[in-house]
């Protein structure tokens, strides 16, 4: 999963939003440690202390701890994860049944688009 | 000294044209700033006048609480907007010349970046093109365990694959003690990496601001904010 950034949005809240999206995924798994501030930010062609406010950020949250010695690693707490995927998906939602709403649908019109389309999805692997 | 850079109000005037017009302004350290502003805004002249290259007609400036001098040199690491190497040199040369004028000189890593661009140390810089130039000279220049990074035009004669080496470069030597100062009007191209702006037209300082508070504040990139404040 690449980096994505914009700029016309403040960078070290798309950062953070792009690393919850990782731990999320899986990517950096529960308990598993997080590469350097220099190589995350590298990575993500940011500025160091962009990405450090970003980490710095998610640890005040909860869902990052420093160990003092040995760097900064991804929370154990499943639940908590488990917790920013949904508010993760609520979000996601929210905005596209915003959409939906300019487009002119309702939530029933939403509701038989929606699993039309999940049909014909599943349709497709099975 | 949480300072790098401290100036009251600066002024360089070239016969009677203000250069710089009483410019009051604090660069704190550990940060990157962007110089930015139009052609002639008098980008080069703060920054000459930060290296001494130039001084001041009235007010004063500081580099680490001190007066621009042969202690000031130590502290910065200048990267000017012309090319200023000896054609005939070999890359071992100009990094033999860079060892013996500058104490903090790391040489390795010198050569280190110099070989992941496969440039090797019995190449002459006349058989080099223009983009690769500007790339060893930024190495030479980040190559100095400096306080202070003095960029002017860092990114202006490359290609684009090139301006993000040239970006991975900076980003990967710089240290968080110290500042870098980029002085350009390719705002698109840097704004991912920087801290803060300093916007400046006709020798004044329009704006001063942490780039993701323009960000939060506008709702605009730096790049969108610049084109609404310098509108022609």
């Amino acid at each position: 999963m690449p980096w994505d950034i914009q700029t016309d949005r403040p960078i070290y809240i798309q950062l953070m939003e792009q690393i919850q999206l990782k731990i999320c995924s899986g990517i950096y798994p529960p308990g598993s440690r997080l590469p350097s501030v220099r190589d995350l930010a590298q990575e993500a062609s940011v500025n160091p202390n962009t990405m450090q406010r970003a980490l710095a950020e998610l640890e005040a949250a909860g869902l990052l701890y420093t160990n003092r010695t040995s760097g900064r690693f991804v929370t154990e707490d499943t639940e908590m994860i488990v917790h920013v995927k949904n508010k993760l998906a609520e979000k996601h939602v929210k905005d596209f049944l915003k959409k939906m709403t300019e487009l002119g649908f309702n939530s029933d019109e939403v509701m038989s688009i929606i699993s039309d389309i999940v049909e014909t999805e599943e349709m497709k692997y099975e | 000294m949480n300072n790098i850079v401290e100036c009251k109000n600066l002024t360089k005037m070239f016969d009677t044209k203000k250069a710089l017009d009483n410019v009051t302004l604090s660069i704190s350290r550990g940060k990157i700033v962007g110089l930015l502003g139009p052609n002639a805004s008098g980008k080069t002249t703060f920054i000459k006048l930060c290296n001494q290259l130039l001084t001041p007609t009235e007010g004063e400036i500081y580099i680490g609480g001190i007066k621009p001098g042969i202690e000031t040199k130590n502290m910065i690491s200048y990267l000017p907007e012309k090319n200023y190497l000896n054609d005939w040199m070999k890359v071992s040369d100009i990094i033999g010349f860079f060892e013996d004028f500058y104490a903090d000189f790391n040489t390795k890593k010198a050569y280190d970046m110099l070989k992941s661009l496969e440039i090797g140390p019995n190449d002459k810089l006349k058989s080099m093109s223009k983009g690769t130039k500007e790339k060893v000279q930024l190495i030479l220049v980040m190559s100095r365990e400096a306080q202070l990074y003095l960029l002017d035009e860092p990114i202006g004669g490359v290609d684009p694959a090139a301006r993000d080496y040239i970006l991975d470069t900076i980003l990967r030597n710089y240290n968080e003690t110290a500042t870098i100062v980029i002085s350009t009007h390719l705002i698109s191209d840097i704004e991912k990496i920087l801290d803060e702006v300093i916007f400046i037209r006709e020798g004044r300082i329009v704006l001063t601001k942490t780039v993701d508070e323009i960000r939060e504040e506008t709702g605009k990139s730096v790049d969108a904010l610049f084109r609404e404040v310098f509108k022609c």
